[in-house]
């Protein structure tokens, strides 16, 4: 446990070796006698953006709510960086961007940012405030003038950067999203892909992404993580094999056209 | 069609804000206006029909008695003012701490909830007498009334506030770690104020109605007793100026909570 600890502690800096951002090991959720996910063997090596890919209702959240320590495994065990879910939400290790952005309606922007660093002072360990101040953080996601904003005077895609803000506020290690950008149209959403990857290549954090999008999963992740429904288990995690640099103009490529025939025909199996 | 044409960016600019003032003081004028023909025809049907004063006095009637007898109604105000504010002061109070109880558990909920709703649905006519025999004929009665006709739609509506927060706030609240009392402070007691407001404009009103009804009951001072004492007395014109006095006190009530919603609830 300790060792682990120190690990991480030493690897801050460069990308982590060893230790996996997350390994989920023989572990099943159930609700009552539905089973949601069935045995499933995952591990994520730190530092790199997985996105996750699935048929509706294949437990595609529900696999985040149970990295996030929102519910319990019944079988299995899952660990973060070492950690059981619980240690590692008490540090936290992880944070969560939901699908709408769920900004406090009556705090500004950079107040809602601040959300993290003013509560859970019970935890028994003090707030581990990142690097970045919110004020930072939100001209980071390109929010700069817009502190004092209320989130009924922000649209959808600002809403959601200002959800982003707050999520890296503790500077964690590992970023749980789920369909962030889905209600967000094309646009938007294409230029906060590129912004995500930024801060992803910034900060260094592991990610890892769900979306409905199977152009969004390729664009972004370095690996896609294929579920399958009925029960919920892992049908196949696919390397994407395209320059880390990714560039708008990426899409246009051939090879980013086979990779999403590859998944859409893997996808209508599923 | 030419006259547009012509007309350049800053003219445009200032039609508009023209027409916006003129919307602004018609949306003033024309409730005012209404309100002045309505009483313009109550005082020449009074007068063309020679209704008797006592039936049906003239507001020109109201009017003077308001002036004449102004000292004497002040005087009766403040008791009414007093019970009406000390009421919903202590009803709202009442309704929201037992709201957060409810919030906090399910048991007392629902070991409490029947009795509010059963205290609620007794006629507040029917229980005055009641309380005016327990607490005697001073002002302590006419509080108590004011305070529970005040209770129930703010005890309603502050629970549902409470529990206002959406489930994705709360898992938020969970993933950093939250405690019960950060949860209550920091999400659920903001997102309930709205709900909060809606039942205190409510009651600013139903406040002032409960007192009155209390000075009804037994009480030699106050604008209820005024009412009653006109009526008797077969005096229209000052219990016409009592009860433009009485909905002057809700409508003050009224506004204050208006001016302190849009103070608190900014978004
Ligand atoms: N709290 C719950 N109680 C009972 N069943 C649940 C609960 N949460 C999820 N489920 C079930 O678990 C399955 C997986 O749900 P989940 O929300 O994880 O799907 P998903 O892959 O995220 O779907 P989508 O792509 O539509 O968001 C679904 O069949 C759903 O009905
Ligand atoms: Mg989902």
């Amino acid at each position: 446990m300790l060792a682990a600890t120190e690990t991480i502690a030493n690897n801050a800096g460069g990308p982590p070796k060893g230790v996996p951002a997350a390994s989920l090991r023989n572990a099943s959720v159930r609700f009552g006698t539905f089973t949601a996910i069935d045995r499933l063997e995952l591990e994520l090596e730190a530092g790199s953006f997985y996105t996750i890919l699935g048929p509706s209702g294949c437990g595609k959240s529900t696999l985040l709510r149970l990295v996030s320590d929102l519910i319990p495994a019944a079988t299995g065990e899952v660990s973060i960086f070492g950690k059981t879910t619980e240690e590692a939400r008490l540090a936290r290790e992880f944070a969560f961007v939901f699908q709408d952005a769920t900004l406090l309606p009556w705090r500004s922007a950079l107040k809602n940012v601040e959300l993290p660093l003013e509560i859970g002072r019970n935890r028994g360990s003090d707030i581990p405030a990142g690097t970045r101040s919110p004020r930072e953080l939100l001209e980071l996601v390109g929010l700069k003038g817009r502190e004092d904003a209320l989130p009924h005077e922000m649209s959808g895609g600002m809403r959601q950067r200002v959800a982003i803000a707050r999520a890296l506020v503790c500077q964690p290690k590992l970023l749980l999203m789920d369909e962030p950008f889905g209600a967000l149209d094309e646009m938007t959403r294409d230029r906060l892909n590129l912004q995500l990857l930024d801060i992803w290549r910034e900060t260094g954090t592991t990610i890892l992404f769900v979306t409905h999008s199977i152009s969004e999963a390729v664009f972004l992740g370095q690996k896609v993580i294929m579920l399958e429904a009925n029960p919920g288990r892992l049908r196949e995690v696919v390397d994407i094999d395209l320059p880390d640099e990714r560039k708008t103009k990426l899409r246009d490529t051939s090879q980013f056209t086979q990779y999403c025939g590859y998944l859409r025909d893997l996808l209508e199996t599923c | 069609m030419t006259v547009v044409e012509n007309t350049s960016a800053p003219d445009l600019e200032a039609e508009l804000r023209m027409a916006a003032r003129r919307h602004k003081i018609m949306s003033g004028a024309l409730p005012l206006g209404c309100a002045a023909g309505l009483i313009a025809i109550w005082q020449i049907g009074v007068k063309a029909f020679g209704v008797p004063t006592y039936i049906a006095p003239a507001p020109s009637d109201v009017a003077v008695t308001f002036l004449d007898k102004f000292p004497l109604l002040m005087q009766n105000l403040w008791p009414t003012l007093f019970e009406s504010v000390a009421g919903f002061a202590v009803g709202n109070i009442a309704a929201i701490l037992i709201a957060i109880a409810f919030v906090h558990s399910r048991h007392v909920e629902r070991a409490f909830f029947p009795i509010a709703v059963f205290v609620n649905t007794i006629p507040i006519l029917a229980i005055a007498p009641i309380l005016v025999l327990i607490f005697g004929p001073g002002l302590t009665a006419k509080v108590v009334i004011a305070a529970l006709i005040c209770f129930f739609p703010t005890l309603v509506n502050m629970v549902r506030g409470l529990q206002a927060v959406s489930p994705q706030a709360l898992e938020l609240a969970k993933i950093l770690s939250a405690s019960k009392s950060e949860v209550f402070w920091k999400m659920r007691l903001p997102s309930s104020l709205p709900f909060l407001f809606s039942a205190l404009k409510i009651s600013a009103t139903t406040s002032v109605i409960g007192a009155i009804v209390g000075e009804w009951v037994g009480a030699d001072i106050g604008l209820g007793a005024l009412i009653i004492e006109a009526t008797f007395n077969f005096n229209s014109p000052l219990l016409y100026a009592t009860v433009f006095m009485s909905s002057g006190l809700s409508v003050m009530m009224f506004t204050l909570v208006t001016l302190a919603e849009r103070w608190t609830v900014r978004w």
